[in-house]
């Protein structure tokens, strides 16, 4: 093997090992999860992510009330917000897509709502009020009863009833 | 008259399909002016009233006004906007729509770029952004925009274009509205930046990973599920929209770019890119951009902008005065590539002629089409169809909501039943030279 093909060779290793890369200006400064804890939010599907706390459906309604009535309405009714309630039995092209009749995974709930809700104060919430207000809507699109607790072991496990009805458009894309 | 046309050289406009679209090269001027000769059935001299004497107008006769350190467009041009659907900032979601109607060529203008906020447009100040890499990587990095500054860049030209751009063509009734309202939601510029490639480059890969989760600095933390592959591929951290840095409404200071890939996965405001082996599942990708079908099944990760054209003139809102020759333009683009072909209706689909497509002609961009025609004063249906690179061609209506389905009653203009609607529009033109939506 000539001088320039070893080379070659190391530098693909090096790269391959995380090395600093050739010919990049290597400004990325490392950071360690500790650091990144405030933005590292993802919650998966099979739970992964979901952090210590908890909450049912009875303490939910009292959040909802104060905090998530006034855009969705009361009881989830809605308003400027949209309606969180179970909608018709199935979602078409007339509208209707609801946590009951439509969306596959309960860890959505708890991820949205944690990162986004509510409006005017994104973020704000504790994860305990996000474990209660995730059982409230759950309870209110009746997968979960109104005393069933969520927390990061028991939510992943609720399956939501449309969760097997999806096709991947593309799958060579993935 | 017919000894003047045999002078100048026996030139007639090849009628290249019904209801009097011409050929392609009658574009060039001499073959355009002649076209319009024949169309009136006169001689090109007389085809106009005569002009009235020319004066000098005020603006000549003075000089101008202060010059701006960054200029606007004539105040002539007011009307030439963005629609914007929530003009009172309510708690929701926002949308302004591009004005095609009212554009030419194939770049779109900063100000008049598409734009989606699902939390209002925040206010970023570019020191204290950071874009972070972890996750599946081998070293997980932080960027700032100095940082990525020194990196090398790439400028590309490319479309973007909202999942839900085209919605109201799901109405089971054609919805009167013009093109803004119908197919505003798409735009084109250059874009520069540093490939993600490049970065993950320097983070290293951990070959477990197979998705990146691609979040924003905004207030509902937007979040999307990408493929490894579509990053590897084209995917670009863009900073900078036709030249200058991009605007708050497309991502300032930075945004991830998906060539060809629905609008809302291309995260605005992006501050974090995790390398994961599964997809979040996010509130967008699981709910919002999974499309219901007939069957009660839905769509998921559909993710590619399909080929697609409309007219943007003769539209609704641009009628037609007199019969005569017009130029029938428009946009054609494809997530798949290039687009090879666009052909031109102006029957309702009975008959069709090819149009110029006008260089340049760029993979995943807009490409601007051209096609003359001479309007008899008759009702017309024009309908504009695209083939790309890879073979796939723009699906007609009836066909493409037979698989997609539409709704029962026809919705809300600002409603969206479904996404990726990329089937034919049909414009009909009355024999007064109104412009209605139709289906055909």
């Amino acid at each position: 093997m000539s001088t320039r093909k070893l080379a070659l060779g190391s530098a693909i290793a090096l790269v391959a090992a995380g090395a600093f890369a050739a010919e990049l200006p290597n400004l990325g400064k490392p950071i360690t999860p500790d650091d990144l804890k405030a933005w590292d939010i993802t919650i998966f599907p099979d739970g992964t992510g979901l952090p210590d706390g908890n909450g049912n459906s009875v303490q939910g309604a009292p959040i909802f009330a104060a905090k998530c009535a006034a855009c969705h309405g009361e009881g989830a009714t809605g308003g400027v917000g949209g309606a969180l309630t179970p909608g018709p039995a199935r979602a078409s092209l007339d509208g209707g897509k609801s946590i009951a009749n439509f969306w596959p995974y309960s860890t959505t709930i708890f991820d949205f709502i944690r990162r986004a809700m509510p409006y005017n104060a994104p973020h704000s919430l504790t994860d305990n009020e996000v474990y209660a207000l995730t059982a409230y809507l759950l309870n209110l699109n009746r997968i979960i009863g109104p005393n069933d607790v969520m927390n990061k072991d028991s939510l992943p496990k609720v399956k939501l009833p449309n969760a097997g009805n999806f096709i991947i458009r593309f799958p060579e894309r993935i | 008259m017919a000894k003047r046309r045999t002078d100048l050289g026996a030139y007639q406009p090849e009628i290249v399909a019904g209801n009097g679209l011409l050929h392609r090269r009658a574009l060039l001027g001499r073959g355009m002016m002649l076209a319009g000769a024949a169309a009136t059935g006169v001689d090109g001299s007389l085809t106009s009233a005569a002009a009235e004497p020319m004066v000098d107008p005020a603006w000549t006769n003075a000089p101008g006004s202060l010059m701006l350190p960054y200029q606007v467009p004539s105040r002539f041009e007011k009307d030439v906007v963005r629609a914007v659907d929530n003009p009172n900032n309510l708690p929701r979601n926002t949308r302004a729509r591009t004005p095609h109607h009212l554009l030419n060529g194939i770049i779109t203008p900063n100000g008049l770029h598409f734009t989606i906020c699902h939390g209002g447009v925040p206010d970023i100040d570019p020191a204290q952004h950071r874009l972070v890499i972890h996750g599946l990587v081998k070293r997980p990095l932080v960027f700032t925009l100095e940082d990525l500054a020194r990196y090398p860049k790439v400028s590309r030209i490319g479309f973007v274009e909202c999942g839900g751009n085209s919605a109201p063509l799901f109405s089971n009734t054609p919805i009167q509205a013009n093109v803004t309202a119908l197919h505003g939601l798409a735009s084109c510029s250059e874009w520069t930046g540093v490939l993600l490639s490049t970065l993950l480059e320097e983070t290293g890969i951990d070959p477990k990973a197979k998705w990146i989760i691609a979040e924003g600095a905004d207030s509902p933390r937007l979040t999307r599920s990408v493929p490894v592959a579509k990053a590897l591929d084209d995917a670009m951290i863009a900073m900078y929209q036709n030249g200058e840095r991009i605007q708050p409404g497309q991502g300032y200071p930075m945004r991830l770019w998906l060539p060809g890939y629905e609008g809302n996965m291309n995260v605005k405001y992006i501050r974090r890119l995790q390398l994961t082996d599964q997809p979040t599942m996010s509130y967008y990708e699981s709910r919002t951009y999974s499309q219901i079908l007939p069957d009660g099944k839905a769509y998921r990760f559909y993710f590619l902008q399909e080929v697609k054209s409309f007219i943007t003139s003769p539209s609704p809102g641009l009628a037609l005065k007199d019969p005569g020759i017009y130029e029938v333009t428009g946009v054609a683009y494809s997530g798949t590539g290039r687009i090879t072909k666009v052909m031109i209706s102006a029957d309702g689909g009975q008959s069709w002629g090819e149009a110029a497509l006008q260089d340049p002609v760029l993979p995943k961009a807009f490409t601007r089409f051209r096609m003359p025609w001479r309007w008899n004063g008759g009702p017309a249906v024009l309908q504009s169809r695209a083939w790309d690179e890879g073979g796939n061609v723009q699906p007609l209506r009836a066909d493409f909501v037979a698989l997609r389905g539409q709704t029962s009653r026809p919705p809300d203009v600002g409603a969206f039943p479904s996404q990726h609607f990329n089937a034919i529009t049909s414009w009909g033109v009355s024999n007064r030279g109104e412009v209605n939506h139709v289906y055909a």
